[in-house]
């Protein structure tokens, strides 16, 4: 080092003193070669660097080296920097709110983690009447939609709120001094703060008038209801009051008149002392209620109608002249007569859309007195009426309407008459489209407006007339988005929020409860009164009914899909991957044709080599020469001969990613809110590839996998009959299959022990368990392609089966009859083919948690083992991926993650986008590549049940512990709970003489149980 | 040695007028000449087909299984069938070399070198898809009881696979080791007559040293005979345990007692297949027709036959047991092979394994070498149907009805097994061209014994004794 200074410490070293220098010799013991580095004079003065700069380029390259150490892979995650009090890290909020977007409507509890809505749960509190189907389960995903409208535009362009607000009020103010019409065209609001508003719009513009438009109509129900009973509304029936139901085309398990009344219904079907409630079904489509049924008559609405009025006479004793079809009539008349003999504990419902149909729906249950049929409290969620939304149509393109407001609705794809529409905005000076996307509609209006999620809004309900719901933000908004009522409010010149008006509102309906009460519990019930039942002119509208004639060429039914509903979430990957109940097929809709019908039009389905469907193509042409190429054809078991069915709510194209395009729009279709069409069907060339879970349709006469009996068998037989268990010879002894064990058993006594249950006779086959075991396990969406290719990742699937005779029993009957090797070649090739009206049977198949599993002895690794609680267990970290336990799973439960589904951009699904990925549950981690998988009984649920017991030092009470499907279960299908506490529900299930194992000869003793299904025929 | 000298009626084991030094050249001449043209075009073709499946096996590893076929209900297809067929292949080696040592069949002698060599190579393929098959092979070594840092992580001895990985692993370990053994002796010829100094190193090296003392021979023998007494229960074991995959798991179709002997038998059968195949092109390319004789082509064929013919008792058998049995799930798979959608996997097996090799009883037919080849060849396709009808037709349609489905290869699939076949190939058209293909110090040994020439030389000086 080449420094020059020399230093000294004293006077003397300086003059170079010999003491000092002695001193500073002996100052070491030992010798340190210092000055062989040092001593080196020659190069050290060679050097340039100072022992100061050594020190800065030292430091300075340690802080640098440390410095690019520390870039870490930080990008996007912002800590709290002051943290706010509620929200702790790891710990989960519970939100009550509700949800009405104008086809679904449910009282929910919304799961939030670290301020992210993540999961959709049921509000169970009392007088929460309504359940989330699968498509409200599926909701959470549409709020993280990266297609989501962002921004207010203006003619296609982005623009300022400030801006468009000063468009709409001058467009408004103009309106008003030219008399110009203003049109409000909104959903059924259900709301009675917003249509307090709306009225306080109106009387700010007087031209104005609000036009509520269902794209799904309910308007003859409507009509005849409030013909008799002077409201307009719907009857909120009660099943469960119920011992005879006679469905006459109402699907009231699916959509019909909004739906949610399998809670009610299930309550009857599950036999008690003795009794459950018998249900007629006479459909056209094969819907979940006539798979649901003990008798269901696959007829035409042709002959649905006469039968509507036959039973009419039969109840009522009026002798109208009818033309039923003979082979009908037997059996009509047989329900028409039970129905009678019920009296009060019958009920009819139809979903034959017209007038006088509805009003004999009236007059059978005014007649039989139903207790089934409430006046009370009738439902509010459909007001929208025909007549009006053809006049605004007729307005529109007449030019006198000036300004037209439109929120929650999308009359460019879900109006039959859309290019009338489009046509008709022109002719509008401005057109204002308040949505949640930029979909076929905004994208056509002057203004567009971006609203936000419904878990983003505040807001309130009056589902039924009586209760009272509020909606409540449960995140900030994502994007810039302003709800339809801020806009009201900001059009009427109003200051403050539409919190504070809602709040304010509210007061004055929720009496005797705090807001505060009522935003914690999501639901205030207050009185309704029951509806004084006028009349109408019945036997006018019976002779009226008698009279309609069949329609020409084929009776098309349009119905909406469990899975899609009318369209609203066509971007929803779960819900477009969510397999029909029915048909098993995902990602699709198609027309469904009869058995008959597709064999004389030559019409097939078959399975390709690799496990894929193939359909034939249809052409579906209209009496006014509306023409739909190309429509899939899926042969459709039970559905009436002369009838197809096709679902609304596929074919969108707007603000949809690519893979989500998939279908064709049925609206067009629906000329006249009428869901029966006039058609001609020919098939078309070409095959189409569907994307269908479930190959097989049949049981194959493998009454073992569904046992099922009658009611009478299941009254009056001993539970070793009906409910049969394998017998296997142990020690030449006939013993039952189920006792025999290869294992020292375990004492599964101590602790916890999960069990879960699933009544057969409770399932309707809503799905809505599939779509909330999605939202909590983090389960992968693969696309059409993949799961054409039978690669469905769900973990909880609802198996569906026909009979392939005209019940599972006779399945049972003809292979127990099989004698000799071509008997059972022909038989079996014939068990294969479901049958024309079949009876159907659904299952909810998840893992099964065996006791003796499988899975767990063949794993090399040991990545699937045993839980102490009666879980199977799976280390998705362990795990190498040889399948086999997949493979020796008799229940084919275990999903492999064949691809890596999360941040692949071959998938353009939820996890694999910026947004979609907030709907993760931190809790369950997403499964890489290579990794089987399947259902862990939400352990993440159980063990948090179980710390926050521990925590707070207490015993768990019975129905605590919950998975993620018997939470939404909202049949009560589904129970989970701990089998070690005798008095729990579960031990009672467990122990109960319907209870049975699936596949109980394997000896693979799982922890879910099944009920035996009883058929009340 | 007159004990060793053959009976009279036995058919001479080499043909022609072949001294101890014919049969040193003879053996040595393809290691020592040039490759011909056909040599270096199937070579070529085996090189490109080997490369093809080395870019399949990269496809599939750095993107997903899901590039083959596989779905949620038939979770193995090709990749286990194509184990299971290679490791049958593989089979034939060790019966040759240990079993038919243990009998003293001296047969053997001639064919012993390249049926080990050829086990050896399908052991190789064998062992690529238990390891490709893997959702994350990178982690395989996992499946090895080795101590670890992952806390308490055993691997699951109850587990086939585990048994899979340790008979496998065995089995190429012994086998290789008695090859290489056998081996010594040529090895050490060739490094005799080796010209140049490169050839000369090597083969000295991988002659370890041979000196040819009384001593090594000595040696030499005990150590074949110890090897061929351990080889031999692996001749069973490795493929009971491979049938074990199977036969533990509660699959209808799977789940089946008769598995170990009949996959044994299936295992011979399909590697005489094999090993006829190679050989019969081998003694014709290597001019060896007089090591490799009829008479060997045609012991072999009976073999294929008997083992053919209790291979089809097995299926009899499956089928009897099924209907026997009375459970429903069981007549319903086997009912499901014969007529299902997998019908023709099964009746190309029945054809292929069954019916083709009762041709074998015809001695006209049974010493045809074009009839022997094209049914080695056949029998080799039959014998990958089966394993497919066993893993594919099983797992498609299994207990629930609501998860069958079917199975169809992607190109992927294929591109790997037509690879492994490549890679097989590429390794014995090397191993022909620089192993001495016929354990040429074993057949010195009978030469004096079963020669053509010499059992000719002992007949006419009999004659004369007794004149």
């Amino acid at each position: 080092m080449s420094s020059n200074k020399k230093y000294w410490k004293s006077v003397e070293e300086l003059g170079d003193s010999s003491i000092v220098e002695t001193l500073r010799n002996n100052e070491f013991v030992e010798e340190i070669p210092t000055e062989d580095f040092l001593g080196n004079n020659d190069a050290m003065s060679s050097s340039s660097t100072s022992r100061r700069d050594f020190l800065k380029y030292v430091g300075f390259s340690t802080a640098a080296a440390t410095l690019a150490a520390c870039e870490g892979p930080v990008n996007k995650s912002i800590p709290y920097v002051l943290q706010p009090e509620q929200i702790i890290p790891g710990v989960a909020d519970y939100y009550a709110t509700s949800v009405f977007d104008g086809f679904d409507f449910a009282n929910l509890l919304v799961k939030t983690r670290e301020g992210r809505p993540i999961k959709i749960d049921n509000n169970t509190i009392s007088g929460a009447k309504f359940a989330a189907n699968a498509r409200i389960h599926a909701s959470i995903l549409s709020l993280y939609d990266s297609m989501r409208l962002k921004e207010p535009k203006s003619k296609g362009k982005s623009a300022t709120w400030s801006a468009v607000d000063a468009d709409i009020k001058a467009s408004l103010a103009d309106a008003k001094a030219k008399g110009g019409q203003v049109v409000l065209l909104t959903n059924t609001l259900a709301s009675p703060s917003t249509e307090k508003l709306i009225g306080e719009f109106i009387a700010l513009n007087p031209t104005a008038k609000h036009v509520v438009y269902d794209a799904v109509s309910s308007s003859e129900a409507l009509d005849a209801f409030e013909s008799v009973y002077g409201e307009r509304a719907l009857v909120d029936y009660d099943f469960s009051k119920s011992s005879l139901i006679v469905s006459v085309g109402a699907d009231f398990l699916g959509d019909w008149q909004g739906g949610g009344y399998d809670s009610s219904y299930a309550q009857g079907r599950v036999p008690k002392s003795g009794k459950m409630s018998r249900h007629f079904q006479l459909e056209a489509n094969m819907t979940l209620s006539g798979a649901a049924a003990d008798k269901r008559l696959a007829m035409s609405t042709a002959n649905q109608k006469q039968a509507l009025v036959h039973i009419y006479n039969v109840v009522t004793g009026s002798s109208v002249a009818v033309n039923l079809d003979d082979k009908f009539k037997a059996e009509v008349t047989k329900a028409a007569q039970q129905l009678k003999a019920a009296g009060s504990n019958g009920v009819l419902v139809s979903g034959i859309q017209d007038k006088n149909a509805q009003l004999l729906v009236l007059a059978i249950n005014q007649a039989l007195s139903s207790l089934a049929f409430v006046t009370s409290g009738t439902r509010q969620i459909r007001k929208g009426s025909n007549e009006k939304v053809a006049q605004l149509l007729r307005d529109m393109n007449a030019g006198s309407v000036h300004t037209l407001i439109m929120s929650g609705v999308n009359p460019v794809y879900t109006l039959a008459d859309s290019a009338l529409f489009a046509e008709g905005i022109k002719k509008v000076k401005t057109s204002v489209a308040l949505s949640l996307k930029e979909d076929e509609t905004a994208s056509i209006v002057t203004i567009a407006i971006p609203v936000p999620h419904y878990l983003e809004s505040w807001g309130d309900l009056s589902l039924t007339i009586g209760t009272y719901s509020l909606t409540q933000p449960t995140i900030r908004p994502l994007f810039d988005t302003k709800q339809f009522q801020d806009v009201l409010m900001s059009l009427n010149g109003m200051s403050g929020t539409y919190y504070d008006y809602l709040k304010a509102n509210s007061a004055s309906i929720i009496t005797g409860a705090s807001w505060n009460k009522v935003l914690h519990d999501g639901v205030y019930v207050g009185v309704s009164q029951s509806l004084s039942g006028g009349s109408a002119d019945y036997s006018a509208a019976a002779n009226a009914l008698a009279k309609s004639k069949a329609v020409a060429g084929f009776e098309l039914v349009l119905y909406t899909k469990t899975g899609m509903g009318d369209g609203q979430q066509a971007n929803n990957p779960w819900l477009q991957e969510f397999p029909d109940p029915i048909t098993r097929v995902s990602w699709d809709n198609y027309v469904t044709v009869s058995n008959a019908d597709a064999k004389q039009l030559l019409m097939t389905n078959e399975i390709v080599a690799n496990g894929g469907l193939n359909g034939s193509y249809a052409t579906i042409t209209t009496a006014d020469g509306l023409k739909l190429d190309n429509v899939p054809v899926i042969v459709q078991p039970g559905q009436a001969v002369g009838t197809i069915g096709l679902a609304l709510g596929y074919g969108r194209k707007a603000a949809l990613k690519e893979e989500m395009q998939v279908g064709l729009n049925a609206y067009s279709l629906y000329k006249g809110f009428n869901d029966v069409q006039s058609v001609g069907l020919v098939k078309a060339n070409g095959e189409h590839e569907f994307a269908c879970v479930q190959g097989q349709k049949t049981l194959m006469g493998r009454g073992d996998i569904i046992k099922e009996t009658t009611l009478e068998i299941f009254n009056t037989k001993d539970a070793k009959f009906w409910n049969e268990v394998p017998m296997v010879s142990l020690d030449h002894e006939e013993v039952e299959a189920t006792k025999v064990d290869l294992w020292d058993e375990f004492d599964r006594s101590v602790g916890h022990h999960f069990n879960l249950s699933i009544d057969l006779n409770a399932c309707t086959g809503c799905g809505a368990c599939v779509i909330a075991c999605h939202a909590e396990n983090n389960v992968p969406v693969v696309g059409k392609s993949e799961v054409r290719r039978s690669r469905d990742m769900h973990w909880l699937r609802i198996d569906r089966y026909y009979s392939s005779e005209s019940t599972f029993a006779g399945d049972n009957e003809r292979k127990e009859n099989i004698a000799g090797l071509s008997s059972s070649l022909s038989t079996f090739n014939e068990m294969e083919k479901a049958g024309d009206n079949p009876q159907v049977s659904f299952q909810p198949v998840m893992c099964q948690h065996c006791n003796h599993a499988p899975c767990e002895t063949v794993c090399p690794v040991a990545a699937t083992s045993h839980g102490r609680q009666g879980q199977n267990m799976m280390a998705y970290n362990r795990c190498v991926g040889t399948r086999y336990c997949a493979n020796n799973c008799p229940y084919k439960v275990r999903r492999f993650n064949w691809f890596l589904y999360n941040k692949n951009s071959e998938f353009d699904y939820h996890m694999n986008d910026d947004l979609g990925r907030m709907v993760l549950n931190p809790d369950v981690n997403v499964r890489s590549r290579g990794v089987m998988e399947k259902c862990s009984m939400c352990i993440q649920m159980t063990q948090a049940t179980i710390l926050s017991a521990k925590r707070e030092g207490r015993a768990i009470v019975d129905g605590e512990f919950q998975t993620a499907c018997s939470n939404a279960c909202s049949t009560g299908a589904m129970a989970f709970g701990d089998v070690n506490d005798t008095e729990s529900q579960i031990a009672k299930l467990a122990s109960d003489d319907r209870m049975y194992h699936l596949l109980e000869h394997v000896g693979t003793k799982p922890n879910v149980i099944y009920h035996v299904k009883v058929r009340n025929t | 040695m007159s004990s060793h000298y053959e009976a009279t009626i036995r058919k001479p084991l080499v043909i022609g007028d072949k001294s101890y030094h014919d049969v040193t050249v003879d053996i040595a001449a393809p290691v020592e000449g040039k490759a011909n043209k056909h040599w270096w075009i199937v070579f070529t073709i085996a090189l490109i087909a080997f490369l093809w499946g080395v870019s399949c096996i990269i496809y599939t590893v750095s993107t997903g299984i899901g590039t083959w076929g596989l779905n949620k209900t038939v979770g193995w297809a090709w990749d286990i069938t194509n184990f299971v067929w290679w490791v049958g292949i593989g089979h034939a080696g060790t019966l040759i070399s240990a079993v038919l040592l243990l009998f003293r069949q001296r047969w053997r002698m001639a064919i012993n070198r390249s049926a080990e060599a050829m086990t050896i190579f399908s052991v190789i393929q064998a062992g690529l898809f238990p390891i490709i098959h893997m959702g994350r092979p990178w982690l395989a070594y996992w499946v090895l009881p080795i101590p670890n840092q992952f806390g308490s992580l055993w691997v699951n001895f109850n587990s086939p696979l585990l048994w899979d990985v340790f008979a496998i692993s065995t089995y190429l370990s012994v086998s290789l080791v008695f090859w290489w053994t056998g081996l010594l002796p040529d090895f050490a010829m060739l490094r005799d007559r080796a010209i140049t100094p490169f050839n000369k190193k090597i083969y000295s090296i991988l002659s370890f040293g041979w000196s040819g003392r009384a001593k090594d021979w000595q040696r030499f023998e005990e150590v074949s005979l110890v090897l061929a007494g351990l080889a031999t229960p692996l001749v069973l074991s490795v493929h009971t345990i491979v049938s074990m995959d199977f036969a533990t798991s509660v699959i209808p179709g799977w789940h089946t007692t008769i598995f170990p002997p009949y996959f044994v038998a299936g295992a011979v059968f399909s590697g005489f297949a094999m090993v006829n195949t190679l050989l019969i092109i081998m003694r014709k390319v290597s001019n060896l027709e007089a090591y490799i004789t009829i008479q060997h082509i045609e012991l072999m064929n009976i073999v294929i036959m008997i083992t053919g013919s209790i291979v089809g008792v097995a299926y009899i058998t499956e089928l009897f047991i099924a209907w026997y049995s009375g459970v429903e799930y069981e007549q319903y798979a086997f009912l499901n092979r014969a007529t299902g959608p997998y019908w023709w996997a099964y009746w190309s097996m029945m054809t292929c394994n069954v019916f083709s090799p009762q041709f074998m009883w015809f001695k006209k037919l049974r010493t045809s070498i074009m009839f022997s080849f094209i049914i080695s060849i056949v029998v080799n396709i039959g014998m990958w149907f089966e394993r497919f009808v066993i893993i594919v037709t099983s797992l498609h349609r299994d207990y629930l009805p609501s998860s069958w489905t079917m199975f169809s290869p992607t190109f992927v699939d294929i591109g790997i097994f037509i690879g492994t076949i490549g890679f097989f190939f590429v390794l014995f058209l090397l191993y022909s061209r620089t192993f001495p293909v016929i354990a040429q110090a074993e057949v010195k040994t009978i030469l004096k014994g079963t020669g053509d020439n010499y059992k000719r030389e002992r007949e006419a000086n009999k004659d004369s004794h007794h004149e």
